[in-house]
């Protein structure tokens, strides 16, 4: 213990060991750690004491009864007759399909409205203002409701379907596609896709190594095109690989068969995207403004082309300002995900924290649970944006 | 020395949480000066706050039942509305003194969550509503419907075991409040809305048009609706308990909160004891020796209460049915007071 680290030093004489400010300042850090060891060494007795208090059962073994009880949309197969703790995995799945699709999204959307808040275009720069401002200052939770219960109502009965080709429907239950059905050996043409990119990435470090060198430029983007199209299709006609889809159709209540999304899951995908993207519209305008107008122009100076000039001299020195703030935003992203037991969707919070907890009663374990799900998530989206920080990070030189 | 500071702060912590133990929440009650209890987020005929907040309903007449026998003063009451899934950490960590909403007893409840149901005071089961233009009779022709329930209920399980026992599929779709539940199957997410028939038919009363929508005929499950307390404090339980069969047993003996008065005067030892004329039952669990004198006299019996607020003739129409006296065909059936 941090103590045993003290006790040697006391042996020497009394005024040596209170005027040695190395001494003292060590001091101090151990009634700091002491003090932390009792409170969280208090907090723990007064909890296991009070449970027992009040005869509740406890443990973490309930997480291997079953469960009971079904859910709506899930990754994995799961019905009443699974355990617990695959009803934990179904929402923590469901949450990380919800995290990345909806960061992806957000992403995409924030950056896009932040350069054009950004527009010389006095329209296009008012609509961004606008959009920001509107969508920035809404409490998510309302936003989640307008899009859940209006946009519902708004939608069309089972039987009067908005039908796109005969193939996808949209209606009050959901988004019904179609399902790819691959045949046995189609992991050929997978493989061949997997190939091609990384041979298009092949491509373009040889052709910057090669501009590097001699100063010409390769031509890249048609011979990439044609890898990625003639690569799979030649698997694909060689392997003699099917894909067949399995089409929604009408049975009884409601489509039978395809994919289906349901509106829970659509609404708090928009609602969430569209809430943070107004955030990350004004982390990459703060970002861009952030680059003084003289790299342009230095940028210009040396005859960079545009695309050049914003692809390796202003982006990457925006990219600096406007990690560490994106990083909050994902993570704010992922951690709201929790309000959609508001509105259904069975991600964590209401799969776990929600039913489970009150199945079976055991609130602080479930909560604990949740909580350190939640913290390993928010950590490995900070470490992993971290890293990226690192390497587009401006070197000094 | 830090190593002997830790030990005697825990000591200290142990010795804190043995103090707390020994809690006594009719004492609690009296210091406070009412009773606070633990109630639906508005379910009409059970637990309903009209335009001014006051609650009403059979379990708001409960909660009163309650507040008259320890305070003879029916305003002696606050409630509180739960949502099902914060109902039984509320009552666990004494943020309720008793909760009496719609909850259903059952076993792991009973004995898992550390609390114990005193009593049945509505005997339900799951029931399922449909639009009437679906045009369906009955609920084995369900597979394949969405289905909207309520979170952490009974009513999931049950759903999920019904299903599977007629080989049906359905797509649960699973809300934390109760409102949400009604609106999302109003809005037509779902074709089916599923709990206990009571709750049903007192969230029809509150629909433009109730006529379109139908009841099925079947009844799923069992769902014996009692008020529940913390374990580990008897007289507590024994006062909510024998609250509720003072109610039952005034039925059963003519005794109503119109009549008590002259039933003072009565011959009949059981009325004699049950008015605190002869005998003294009250003090032995910490009341008076009037307590169910003074719960007749301010809610009435347990018939008065059912039908004031889900009886046939109120909004909900619900029939006794299951809910009578044992002596009239129905299982209601306290233990007598002696």
């Amino acid at each position: 213990m941090a103590t045993q680290d003290v006790a040697p030093r006391r042996e020497s004489p009394k005024t040596s060991f209170f005027n040695d400010p190395k001494v003292r300042g060590l001091l101090y850090q151990v009634i700091v750690i002491a003090a932390l060891v009792v409170f969280v060494a208090f907090i723990w007795q007064n909890t296991l004491a009070n449970l027992a208090k009040q005869n509740k059962t406890t443990g973490f073994d309930f997480l291997w009864d079953t469960s009971g009880f079904d859910v709506l949309f899930s990754l994995i197969p799961y019905d009443r007759s699974s355990y617990y703790y695959q009803a934990l995995l179904v929402g923590l799945l469901n949450t990380g399909l919800v995290a990345v699709i909806g960061i992806v999204l957000a992403t995409m959307l924030g950056f896009f409205v932040g350069v054009a808040r950004l527009s010389n275009n006095w329209l296009v720069a008012r609509l961004a203002t606008i959009y920001i401002e509107l969508f920035r200052n809404i409490p998510l939770l309302l936003q989640l409701f307008f899009w859940y219960f209006a946009v519902l109502k708004s939608m069309p009965g089972v039987k009067q379907s908005y039908a796109f080709f005969e193939a996808a429907f949209l209606n009050q239950r959901g988004f019904y596609v179609p399902a790819p059905l691959p045949s046995e050996n189609f992991w050929i043409v997978v493989l061949s896709v997997v190939i091609a990119i990384g041979a298009v990435f092949y491509l373009r470090r040889r052709a910057r190594i090669h501009l590097e060198a001699t100063g010409n430029r390769m031509p890249v983007v048609l011979p990439a095109i044609g890898i990625l199209i003639v690569l799979p299709a030649l698997a694909w006609l060689l392997s003699g690989a099917t894909l067949d889809w399995d089409l929604p159709q009408l049975k009884g209540f409601n489509y039978q068969g395809g994919l289906t999304l349901p509106p829970e899951f659509l609404a708090l995908v928009f609602g969430l995207t569209i809430y943070t993207s107004a955030f990350i519209a004004e982390v990459v305008r703060a970002g861009i403004n952030s680059v003084s107008h003289g790299q342009t122009e230095a940028a210009q100076s040396l005859g960079l082309k545009d695309g050049d000039r914003l692809r390796l001299v202003i982006i990457p020195q925006a990219m600096r300002v406007i990690i560490p703030p994106l990083t909050s935003q994902y993570l704010n992203l992922t951690k709201n995900s929790s309000l959609a037991a508001f509105i259904g969707f069975p991600e964590l919070v209401s799969v776990f924290m929600g039913t489970t907890l009150n199945q079976t009663g055991r609130a602080i374990e479930v909560v604990a649970i949740t909580m350190l799900i939640y913290l390993t998530l928010s950590l490995g989206t900070s470490a992993f944006m971290n890293w990226y920080n690192e390497r587009v990070r401006l070197v000094e030189r | 020395m830090s190593k002997r500071i830790v030990t005697i702060a825990v000591g200290a912590a142990l010795a804190f949480t043995v103090q707390a133990a020994q809690a006594d929440t009719l004492e609690d009650v009296k210091e406070k000066g009412y009773v606070q209890c633990g109630v639906t987020e508005g379910v009409p005929g059970f637990s309903n706050p009209d335009e001014n907040n006051e609650w009403s309903g059979i379990e708001a007449d409960y909660c009163m039942a309650l507040a008259a026998a320890i305070f003879d003063d029916t305003s002696a009451v606050r409630y509180r509305p739960l949502t099902s899934t914060e109902r039984f950490t509320a009552l666990s960590s004494g943020e309720v003194d008793v909760l009496a909403r719609t909850t259903t007893w059952t076993m792991s409840r009973d004995t898992q969550l550390g609390i114990n149901f005193t009593g049945t005071y509505y005997y339900d089961g799951q029931g399922f509503m449909v639009r009437a233009a679906d045009g369906i009779t009955s609920a084995l022709e369900l597979s394949g419907a969405a289905v909207c329930i309520e979170s952490g209920t009974t009513t999931e399980l049950n759903a999920a075991d019904y299903f599977e026992t007629n080989g049906m599929d359905y797509n649960p779709v699973v809300f934390v409040q109760q409102d949400e539940v009604v609106k999302a199957y109003q809005d037509g997410r779902c074709d089916v809305y599923t709990t206990d028939s009571s709750a049903i038919a007192a969230e029809r009363s509150k629909f433009a048009d109730p006529s379109e929508h139908i009841i099925l005929p079947e009844i799923i499950s069992k769902e014996p609706l009692g008020p529940s307390v913390r374990q580990g404090d008897d007289t507590w339980l024994n006062i909510n308990r024998w609250t509720l069969f003072a109610m039952i047993n005034a039925e059963e003996l003519g005794v109503t909160s119109e009549n008590v008065d002259e039933m003072l005067g009565s011959d009949n030892p059981s009325i004699k004891r049950l008015l605190g004329v002869e005998g003294d039952f009250g003090t032995p669990m910490g009341l008076d020796k009037d307590w169910a004198y003074r719960i007749i006299k301010a809610v009435g019996n347990y018939g008065e209460s059912y039908d004031r607020h889900i009886g046939p003739d109120t909004a909900i129409g619900l029939e006794r049915g299951l809910n009578a006296l044992w002596t009239k065909g129905g299982i209601l059936y306290a233990p007598p007071i002696r």
